[in-house]
């Protein structure tokens, strides 16, 4: 590179240096700040409330343990469950079949729309609805299976169903905000190297709309793992249903509770850092530091 | 090796057995009518395009150039009127009569036979240059992916890119990305490429490495059918012009003779302030 013109100089030491004004409100926020901190380091330390010792001692129960399983487990199958019902919501919505379109739109709206708490503890009485669960002809006709209610929707089945459906119902509109941001030359690109839609869905347009799922979905993640203690009050154990049944029966009602929150924010600093490689991998073809050539 | 791809991508002009089917046209549009958002977009276009020839679609913006090229592979689907390639009729089968739109999954197998290059590129920005040349090849052709890659590698470096074949469609300029969009079209070994304005989001330095490609592609005797604002290039590389204006083929011929002497007045109106 030739300099063009004298106006042109390399002289650093000549161009005045530009310094940050100094911030006398910072030092003040930093002072508030170190006293709130103090204060509560202080509490957990010297309160004997908190009872530490206590928290100690059930840190690692067995029901306590046995409850995180019970949680994870239920988190995961509601996902899933969540998930595929998300995309087939999607893709009916997206899809230009009315019919297909309004049964997706009607799904949302009934299950979006009604507190999770009331569908969960529905769907543990659902046998005072129907006794009898069946297969078969409508209105009277034979059946080829039936189960009394009461066998079929246990605890668990009433929690997967209660919060899976209405998961399904908020992935839905998650995955559609996600295929709806891939543009739509994409599809006719696709389309027009002769994929089939499946394969045009599968491989052109889910991946990238996967970019903008992911991101939500750990927040849906996060939060369907503390949801999953609704499921308590259909008794089942799952980790807040343990820590009730304890304090119940020792009455450490706030060592109890301080357990179960250490052990909720353990699960989701996980699932943090387990969101935070997801996103990376789908990130590809998109991020800066990517070797541009082989 | 490149030169052996190019011989089955021409249809095999140099066999005496294909001198009949030679005469035939390969595109063939009959009367097509198609509406968009309740207007008349292509108000009964008639076209053929002959095996190796390659035809420009010239015409003021919203005269229809682009929904006619979209057409023929049926990304978009027409009201009325055949549109034929090869002589199968597009999207639509004879039933009883009358014809019926055929299911997305068998038009796929039609599309797949012929090349579409955009105006955005559309590469799939989730793949690298190769993934993408590879995709349709292995996925939809069921080619051997040893295969399918060393005839990207050809393709890649017959566009002039062959240092790129791990990067991704971001990191390439959009000369580039528009090379490598051609060479992923040509991947499928097309009878029919179509151009939708090749060069319209490029700048006038980036437009000429994607123009020399269309050129040698052009001389090679594929089959195309461009829709350019580059009048001066379609003068210079194709066999036919057309001219549209307002849905309709106002202008049509040899191109010399359209560039020297158009009778429509629109026609006239258009070349003069165009070139």
């Amino acid at each position: 590179m030739k300099q063009t013109g004298a106006a042109q100089t390399m002289d650093m030491a000549g161009a005045p240096e530009i310094h940050k004004p100094t911030n006398v409100l910072r030092w003040f926020g930093v002072a508030v700040v170190s006293v709130i901190c103090a204060w509560i380091v202080y509490q957990i330390l010297f309160n004997p409330g908190f009872q530490w010792d206590i928290v100690g001692t059930y840190m690692l129960h067995p029901s306590v343990l046995s409850g995180i399983v019970q949680t994870i487990y239920l988190t995961i199958l509601v996902m899933v469950l969540g998930i595929i019902i998300g995309v087939l919501l999607a893709v009916m919505r997206l899809s230009n079949d009315p019919l297909l379109a309004f049964c997706s739109h009607s799904f949302v709206w009934f299950f979006r729309g009604t507190p999770v708490l009331v569908q969960l503890v529905f769907w543990y009485n659902f046998g005072t609805l129907f006794p009898m669960i069946e297969f078969g002809i409508p209105f009277d006709g034979p059946k080829f299976i039936e189960i009394p209610a009461n066998v079929a929707i246990s605890s668990f089945t009433a929690a997967l169903l209660g919060l899976g459906l209405a998961e399904g119902a908020y992935m839905g509109e998650i995955i559609r905000a996600g295929l709806m941001s891939v543009d739509d030359g994409q599809t006719e690109a696709s389309k027009a190297l002769g994929h089939r839609p499946w394969q045009t869905f599968w491989v052109v347009v889910l991946p990238q709309a996967m970019k903008a799922i992911i991101p939500p979905t750990g927040n849906q993640v996060i939060g369907m793992l503390k949801y999953t203690s609704l499921a308590s009050i259909v008794a089942l154990p799952e980790l807040m249903h343990s820590i009730e049944l304890i304090y119940a029966r020792t009455f450490e009602t706030v060592p109890m509770l301080i357990v179960a929150a250490v052990w909720y924010l353990i699960m989701v600093s996980v699932l943090t850092v387990g969101q935070h490689f997801i996103e990376k991998h789908y990130s590809k073809g998109w991020r800066r530091q990517e070797q541009v050539d082989g | 090796m490149a030169d052996m791809n190019l011989s089955q991508n021409l249809g095999g002009s140099t066999s005496a057995m294909h001198e009949m089917e030679n005469s035939k046209p390969l595109v063939r549009c009959e009367n097509v009518w198609k509406k968009l958002g309740g207007n008349d977009v292509l108000k009964g276009i008639n076209l053929e395009v002959g095996r190796g020839e390659v035809v420009s679609l010239l015409g003021p913006s919203g005269a229809g150039k682009s929904t006619l090229l979209r057409c023929i592979n049926a990304i978009e689907y027409i009201d009325r009127g055949l549109v034929y390639v090869d002589d199968v009729p597009v999207g639509c089968e004879e039933s009883s009569g009358g014809y019926m739109r055929v299911s997305e999954q068998r038009l796929s197998r039609q599309r797949a036979d012929i090349g579409m290059v955009f105006q955005n590129f559309n590469l799939f920005p989730h793949m690298s240059v190769l993934q993408n040349i590879i995709d349709a090849p292995v996925r939809v052709r069921k080619e051997k992916k040893s295969d399918a890659i060393e005839h990207a590698h050809e393709l890649i470096k017959r566009v002039g890119l062959p240092e790129k074949a791990n990067a991704y469609p971001r990191h390439l300029s959009g000369g580039q990305q528009q090379r490598i969009a051609i060479a992923r079209a040509l991947a499928m070994r097309p009878k029919l490429m179509l151009f939708d304005e090749p060069t319209s989001a490029l700048d006038p330095y980036l437009t000429n490495e994607v123009l020399d490609v269309i050129k040698d592609l052009a001389q090679s005797g594929m089959t195309m059918i461009i829709v350019t604002h580059e009048v001066r290039f379609a003068r210079e590389v194709s066999d036919k012009t057309t001219i549209m204006g307002n849905g309709k083929i106002i202008e049509a011929g040899d191109t010399e003779q359209v560039f020297s002497s158009p009778s429509n007045p629109i026609a006239q109106d258009f070349l003069s302030n165009s070139l």
